[in-house]
């Protein structure tokens, strides 16, 4: 790989033994990788909080070998200076505040806190949410970035017009004490265009939808990148926040384009550019049907736990499931999160949604989820969740059954205690 | 390998770019399905855990790991890089398909990975075989025992 005078400096320790660590790391990956060079980035969001039970004996050895090891791939635990260039933490393991209803033990929450008082000082902004786009790190179209989750970094690429790879906790803890990542993959523009046509032969509109459609699309194209034709209906950040999340768990999609909504596709010309579609896939009834059945993982009815809010909900999402449970109460036998940005949830406070949840038995959690921490209240078997993400994942984590629908369908699961969702 | 089995074993070698170097051998573990990292394996013993996997239940432990690729969470590197500190690791990986989260795990694992293969060895490695992996000089050596 060709480096900068200022990179192979920063390689050879000029600039610090943590920055030569970060430096060999980057010069591994993109040999691996079979990359030309680096590039500049100035947003990074990754993962460095200490907050499972599987880093505290790593974390008895001091913050620095955590992020030694975790974050840079090292095994000399390195003094670890300020990050090069704005970095923020994504969801991590525990709610700060509602660590006892997770079942987390007070030695395990107070880990955490000093974890972030670390990463603070050193310039991590602790967003600690999956959507750092819903709470103030929007990046601009052209910008290049180093994003670790799936669900964020497609968002990214397709929706913001700005430019990562899906990257990981090791590359992340290197491009934030660089402001390099490898120059690869969906940084080039060639990269960038459609390689399979989805023609849509049924209106997509609702959040459920958008994420069958999602869910069907990642089988359908594995990791290469959709087009979406005949969209009938304007989409919003809510649904597509969906849509992307599923798509990348049932396959690798880290990019798509919906000519007239996303930027980088004004026309249906514009998404292929030099390229044509290698394949055109066709999703109506039969398609929906049949991917509302894959996703579904129980057979059980009753169900114990609902899970609202993967990817992490907007305030629009939270003023819904208030409205929905406004002087109601779940079910006694149900134990049902509701999970937003610790950024978002001030608002929902302040705007009562959060009391009425509250009132109506619910728990709002934030900088967490149940797949991430794998806790979920003891002795649940059967869930329900409005995130096919969630229904693809918590089943597999947990050995759980997992019923996936609408947020109404999980609302209403949580009051009758019973799932009676479905499809028409 | 012994010499009395010699006549029932047959040899073959497959070329490839090495993704992370070193030389390394095990039992061949192959799968048609790509794997997700966090939420597909379980770090702890090496054993693939996605429902609707073919390998569902399976350890990779110790094994040569053949596979078209990685896909899911950006957890992918961090998981294989645990299967490393917990002993649980892959001897070796040889893949098809290159993205940043395999590129990124195969060097965290450390072991010795390849891809680009001049035939494609999901089709041409069976589950059983005996594989030698040198990624330095780019060539993989799969030997079978004629009766399985």
């Amino acid at each position: 790989m060709r480096l900068t005078d200022h990179e192979k400096a920063m390689l050879d320790g000029q600039h610090g033994a943590a920055r030569a660590r970060a430096m060999d790391l980057l010069v591994r990956y993109g040999e691996a990788l079979g990359a030309e060079r680096l590039v500049e980035t100035n947003n990074v969001a990754g993962a460095f909080n200490a907050s499972t039970p599987s880093i505290r004996h790593i974390a008895e050895q001091g913050f620095d070998k955590v992020f030694s090891e975790l974050n840079l791939d090292s095994d000399e635990t390195v003094e670890i200076p300020r990050m090069a260039v704005p970095t923020c933490q994504l969801i991590t393991g525990i709610d700060n505040d509602n660590w006892e209803v997770q079942g987390v033990d007070a030695g395990l929450a107070e880990l955490q806190k000093q974890s972030e008082r670390y990463l603070g000082q050193r310039g991590v902004n602790l967003m600690a949410t999956c959507t750092p786009y819903q709470v103030g790190n929007v990046p601009v179209k052209g910008e290049h970035c180093a994003w670790m989750e799936s669900s964020a970094v497609i968002y990214c690429n397709s929706v913001l017009g700005a430019r990562t790879n899906v990257e990981g906790k090791e590359s992340t803890g290197a491009a934030a004490l660089t402001g390099r990542i490898p120059y690869w993959g969906y940084h080039l523009p060639e990269n960038r265009f459609g390689s399979h046509l989805i023609e849509l032969d049924i209106e997509v509109d609702d959040m459920m939808d958008w994420g069958l459609l999602g869910y069907f699309i990642g089988y359908a194209v594995e990791e290469n990148i959709p087009v979406l034709k005949g969209a009938s209906h304007q989409p919003t950040l809510i649904k597509l926040k969906h849509f992307g999340a599923a798509a990348a768990s049932s396959g690798g999609v880290e990019m798509y384009h919906i000519p007239g909504v996303t930027p980088e596709a004004d026309t249906l010309e514009a998404a292929f550019g030099p390229r044509s579609a290698v394949e055109t896939i066709r999703y109506g009834a039969k398609e929906r049907r049949e991917t509302y059945e894959k996703i579904q993982s129980a057979t059980d009815r009753k169900v114990d736990f609902i899970m609202l809010g993967c990817p992490h909900n907007s305030i629009e999402q939270m003023e819904l499931i208030a409205h929905l449970l406004e002087g109601r109460k779940i079910h006694p036998d149900v134990q049902l999160w509701v999970h937003t940005p610790r950024a978002i949830r001030q608002v929902a406070d302040r705007s009562g949604y959060c009391d009425i949840i509250s009132a109506a038995g619910g728990v709002v959690m934030s900088d967490t989820c149940p797949a991430i921490s794998r806790r979920l209240p003891p002795g649940v078997r059967v869930i329900a969740t409005d995130s096919a993400k969630q229904a693809h994942y918590l089943p597999a984590i947990a050995k759980v059954q997992g019923w996936f629908g609408s947020v109404t369908d999980c609302v209403e699961a949580a009051v009758a205690g019973e799932w009676r969702g479905g499809v028409q | 390998m012994t010499t009395n089995l010699a006549a029932t074993e047959e040899t073959f070698v497959i070329k490839g770019r090495k993704v992370v170097g070193g030389r390394s051998e095990g039992e061949a573990l192959v799968t048609t399905d790509t794997i997700s990292g966090w939420g597909g394996i379980n770090e702890r013993d090496g054993s693939i855990i996605e429902r609707l996997h073919e390998l569902h239940g399976q350890s990779f432990a110790d094994k040569v790991l053949i596979f078209p690729g990685a896909k899911g969470s950006s957890g992918w590197s961090a998981f294989f890089h645990m299967t490393r500190l917990n002993g649980v690791a892959p001897k070796a990986m040889i893949f098809n398909r290159m993205t940043t989260k395999i590129a990124l795990g195969a060097v965290v694992t450390r072991v010795p990975a390849m891809t680009e293969c001049d035939t494609d060895p999901i089709e041409t490695i069976r589950t059983g075989d005996w594989v030698v992996v040198d990624a330095d000089a780019g060539i993989i050596t799969v030997t079978r025992r004629s009766e399985s």
